[in-house]
């Protein structure tokens, strides 16, 4: 509920930047398209653009919403579109491998892309609860992760690992609402951990990660007398292990020594801990082990659970295969296409590489190819920049709010947004493995362009009235 | 919570500013993904030349070219299509088609479906081809025999081997290139130069127009046109009489050392090697009576026999170990461990020891060769006999323009001194080289160039099958001279007595009144069965117009068989008519290869 009304225009400049990435979208779907013939409603440019009105028109209809509506649906909302996730892993359409379309007359509705607004609007109503750290209470802490991950959970069981992926992004407001800076050196580490996984004998892993460990613990604790102790234990240790496998012939992993020994030295750490109440010094141990979990798990669900496009994909990203002609040839003609464009494009139409349809999905998750083909390096570099200032102007805008509510809405946009466009762009340009997820505004694709539009004016809309405070 | 914001916005600036970066490597530093862009977008297609013809030195077409046509899909373009009514069109099973496909299914790189489509057929498929946008015809040309003649010398082309492609890169998969004979010798002059069109298309391959109006296309430059040296009349007058017999006739133009014919018997119909008829007719060929892919008058290795007795005959007047006045009393010759049985006995001359191809003069002249007092052993003046031997151009390569032609065998002193033992041989152990049989092989080619070197009287030009290349030169060594060692004064006694062996002696059914007709009879010794005829002859006597060596397996004499063809071989080409009629039909009907 509302304590207070007080009314401000709308963001003209949030409001300007998203007209003008609709308009550059529509403008080179139009391009990758075009053939030379008449102007038809029933291409692929022309239901965009269909699509694009209808989009306006309930825009429109959104910015005469009460605000109260919003807050207080957002939780049903949310019900709702957990429902819709559910009901299409047994209604929907099969496409692709992934079942996650609804096909209703000759339009297709994904519910993935409604979920991540669903998703914003429970977090902010979670989140806006309450004006206190989540991070101090498990249960709260429980339930946020809880009300991320299970939509995301259900959109990874329809196979659709990138738009899954996106949920990753809500880190953006836990970090806000309270989560310590320090996650971020310890997922960092967790990726780093991960993409070695690809290159580095998983022994050399395990050692960068003792030392890591060793000069952590020293850090944390002060305590260098400990520290060489500690070192020198799991030196013995692994030696010692190793003289087994030497002198008996033991059929023994090396890995497994390290573990066993890390594990060992671990304990006694936790222990002494415990004894000496310095609870910090615990996080070393726990964090190691963790990362040695997971890296045996990574092997795993690499091996077993990812499917093998995923696989191949990943093994492509990390050159570690090079078929250009079949996973690999999306990332390579893709980069063809941009690397073609030079400083200054071929010109608006001229592009050679999407036209004629080399580049594989170039309207939807490779529209960015249309845009460096065509504009070159000035239109790509602009692209990136109006993105940029628009989630710099929506960070600017969060920070305004009076109401948590509005706050974590606005980081929520902000995080998806950010991480849809930065993850389109670095898998085009082969910095990213191609995860299938598109650049917001400009793909073509109603479901995609409708949500992000709905997600940018429900917090533009709650912006106007950024005085309120809403409990 | 400053500090919070900060990181947040430094995250998607930070972010903002790698991507700019990479983006300004990717599109403006590196330039090669410009030129990888036009290989997507450009289809370079290859235009391929027509190969050059080949003519006989009549301007006879042997060989030309017909069009014919491969049916291509781009595997990655095709969308759906009526399989059952495409493969009734093209007459090949579904499984085919299938196999053909998905091998390839992602490759943007067209493959045959079907090759080399005659005309007929052609023109039906193309009628309905409209049904399968996906397809496309490409033409191509095929080798035409305009007379089924000639095959072994003209040899065949067929598509690269990996190894052609390895060697040479102008090849690309697909490719015709010369395999044997004429084909092969002249590849570089008769394959032309490839063309390319590039057209633009778009990923399905289908073409969106001509890229820059054809600024960059190149047309195809067809292939030179051979002249060769062969009559195409005598090469099929000489197939017709070998027919059904095992054997080679080769016919050289003294003056010029122009081949005008080389029969290998028995041969094959070049038509069976055209295009996809190789792969179903190699093997079989390969394997008939006969061997018909084996070149007989390059490959096959013969002793010379007595026709062997000019050369040595020439050597002993030029070392002067004999005169034509030196009278052999003979009846056979005594080569200690045996005896070399003779034919004629008593007083032989010089005339008679060829007109009757007497064994023992030959064995007294050999031997005088062998223990010349002017060299001090057996095996210098074995070595300088050699030398003799190779100024005929026998036992050498000839180097002439035709594959695989075989040296001959004609040992040095080493090889005697190996088997027997340094200074544990003389004269006799070798003396059956006296009368051309033992240490000795060369082959028809090279028996026909020694006949031509003794109707020039001292000199040959190196064998040649191409007279002229239309707008290019011939190698200058097929007009030089090469010189025997025996000079020309030398030379008259034996042609005088090799007349007489036609007119009056063992070459008697070669005969034919008024052509002065030259010659020797050989029988060349096999340890496998009956003896191999030959017969070598020139005419006419002055101003020789021809050459000839004729060789029949298991005819035995060579005055029955042998003779009487080359007879036959040089009215034709001389009076272009036949007067022995009888003789003519007499040969044509004689099978050796079926009936024994």
């Amino acid at each position: 509920m509302s304590d207070k009304i007080s009314k401000n225009k709308i963001d003209l400049i949030s409001i300007g930047i998203y007209l003008l990435l609709v308009v550059l979208g529509w403008m080179n779907i139009y391009s990758s398209a075009y053939d030379g013939s008449s102007f038809e409603f029933g291409s692929r440019y022309g239901k965009q653009m269909i699509m694009i009105a209808m989009t306006f028109v309930i825009l429109l209809i959104l910015l005469f919403v009460d605000v109260n509506i919003i807050f207080s649906a957002s939780y049903f909302v949310y019900g709702f579109v957990l429902l819709a996730l559910i009901a299409v892993l047994f209604l929907g359409d099969k496409t692709g491998g992934s079942r996650s379309w609804f096909e209703i007359g000759s339009f297709k509705l994904q519910p993935a892309e409604f979920a991540k607004l669903a998703t914003a609007l429970a977090l902010s109503r979670f989140l806006g609860k309450e004006n206190s750290n989540f991070t101090f209470d498990i249960k709260s802490f429980v339930s946020v992760l809880g009300i991320v991950f299970f939509p995301a959970f259900l959109i990874l069981l329809q196979g659709d690992l990138g738009s899954a992926m996106v949920f990753s992004s809500f880190i953006f407001v836990l970090y806000r609402q309270g989560l310590s800076f320090y996650w971020f050196p310890i997922i960092l580490i967790g990726i780093l951990v991960f993409v070695s996984f690809f290159f580095i004998n998983i022994s050399l892993i395990f050692i960068s990660l003792i030392i890591i460990g060793l000069i952590s613990y020293r850090y944390i604790t002060g305590n260098l007398k400990d520290t060489i102790f500690g070192a020198a234990l799991l030196v013995i240790m692994i030696l010692i292990g190793l003289a087994i496998i030497i002198f008996f012939r033991a059929n023994i992993k090396v890995n497994i020594i390290i573990t066993v020994s890390v594990f060992i030295v671990s304990l006694i750490v936790v222990v002494k801990s415990f004894k000496e109440m310095i609870l910090k010094s615990l996080i070393v141990p726990v964090l190691l082990l963790f990362y040695i979990g997971s890296l045996y798990s990574t092997g795993y669900i690499f091996e077993n659970i990812l499917k093998s496009h995923h696989r191949a994909r990943i093994n492509v990203l990390f050159g570690l295969e090079k078929d250009l002609t079949d996973i690999g040839y999306n990332v390579h003609q893709s980069k063809i296409a941009i690397g073609s464009g030079g400083l200054s494009g071929k010109g608006y139409f001229k592009g050679t590489q999407t036209k004629y349809d080399f580049v594989p999905e170039q309207d939807t998750d490779f529209i960015f190819c249309t845009v460096g083909e065509e504009w070159g390096f000035v239109g790509t570099a602009f692209v990136i920049t109006i993105f940029t200032v628009l989630l710099l102007r929506i960070l600017f805008l969060a920070e305004r709010q009076r109401s948590v509510y509005s706050r974590v809405f606005g980081y929520s946009l902000a995080g998806v947004l950010f991480f849809h466009y930065s993850v389109n762009i670095a898998m085009t340009i082969g910095l990213f493995p191609v995860i299938g997820i598109p650049l917001p505004f400009f793909s073509y694709g109603g479901s995609s362009l409708f949500a992000f539009s709905v997600l940018l004016f429900v917090f533009l809309k709650l912006d106007t009235q950024h005085n309120t405070l809403y409990i | 919570m400053k500090t919070k914001i900060f990181i947040v916005s430094s995250i998607f600036t930070i972010s903002a500013v790698i991507f700019i970066v990479k983006l300004f490597f990717l599109q403006v530093i590196d330039t090669s993904y410009k030129l990888s862009a036009e290989n997507n977008a450009l289809r370079h297609i290859t235009k391929y030349p027509v190969r050059g013809k080949i003519f006989d030195r009549n301007g006879k077409v042997l060989v030309s070219n017909k069009a014919y046509y491969d049916l291509k899909v781009v595997p990655r373009s095709l969308s759906e299509f009526d399989t059952v009514e495409f493969c009734k069109l093209i007459n090949i099973s579904k499984e085919d088609l299938i196999k053909k496909i998905r091998r390839k299914r992602h490759s943007y790189q067209a493959i045959i479906i079907k090759k080399q489509i005659e005309d007929i057929e052609f023109a039906y498929i193309q009628e309905q081809l409209f049904k399968f946008p996906n397809f496309y015809i490409e033409k191509r040309t095929l080798r035409d025999y305009n007379e089924l003649t000639a095959a072994q010398l003209l040899g065949y082309s067929a598509e690269v081997s990996g190894e052609d492609l390895k060697r040479d890169d102008y090849y690309k998969p697909g490719d015709f290139i010369g395999k044997s004979g004429i084909e092969k010798k002249y590849e570089t002059y008769l394959r032309g130069e490839k063309g390319e069109k590039i057209f633009v298309v778009n990923v399905h391959g289908s073409v969106q127009g001509i890229y820059k109006n054809g600024k960059y296309d190149k047309e195809a430059v067809a292939g030179k046109d051979l002249i060769s040296t062969i009559d195409v009349e005598l090469q099929k007058y000489g197939e017709l009489l070998m027919q059904n017999k095992i054997g080679s006739i080769v016919v050289i133009e003294p003056a010029t050392g122009e081949i005008l014919a080389m029969v290998s018997s028995p041969t094959y119909n070049p038509d069976l090697f055209v295009g996809k008829k190789l792969s179903k007719n190699y093997r079989r060929v390969e394997k008939q009576k006969g061997k018909p892919l084996f070149d007989r008058a390059l490959r096959s290795m013969y002793p010379p026999g007595s026709t062997f007795k000019l050369v040595n005959a020439l050597i002993g007047l030029e070392e002067k170990v004999i005169n034509k006045r030196t009278v052999f009393i003979t009846d056979g010759y005594d080569a200690g461990t045996h005896i070399v049985g003779d034919h004629i006995s008593g007083l032989v001359t010089f005339q008679k020891s060829i007109q009757f191809s007497s064994n023992a003069y030959y064995c007294h002249v050999f031997k005088r060769i062998i223990s010349n007092k002017k060299y001090p052993d057996y095996a210098s003046a074995y070595e300088e006999w050699k030398k003799y031997v190779q100024s005929f151009g026998l036992g050498i390569s000839l180097n002439t323009d035709l594959n695989f032609e075989k040296k001959g065998i004609l040992y040095s002193s080493t090889y005697f001194d190996r088997y027997y033992g340094k200074r544990h041989w003389n004269y006799n152990t070798i003396i059956s080289l006296a009368i051309g049989q033992g240490e000795l092989g060369f082959t028809p080619l090279q028996s026909a160039n020694m006949i031509s070197a003794i109707a020039n009287r001292g000199y040959y030009i190196t064998p040649h099958v191409i007279k002229k290349i239309v707008g290019d030169t011939i190698a200058k060594k097929f007009t030089e001279k090469h010189f025997t060692k025996v000079k020309p004064e030398y030379f008259e006694p034996v042609i005088d007595a090799a007349e007489l062996v036609v007119s009056a002696g063992t070459g008697f059914s070669a005969y034919l009144p008024g052509l002065d007709i030259c010659g020797k009879t050989g029988t060349a010794q096999n340890p496998h069965g009956i003896d191999h005829s030959i017969f070598v002859a020139f005419a006419p006597k002055k101003n020789p117009k021809i050459a000839i060596s004729v060789y029949v397996e298991n005819a035995g004499y060579g005055s029955t068989w042998a003779a009487p063809i080359t007879g036959l071989m040089i009215e034709k080409y001389l009076t272009n008519k036949i007067t022995k009629t009888w003789q003519e039909k007499r040969i044509i009907k004689a099978d050796f290869i079926n009936k024994k």
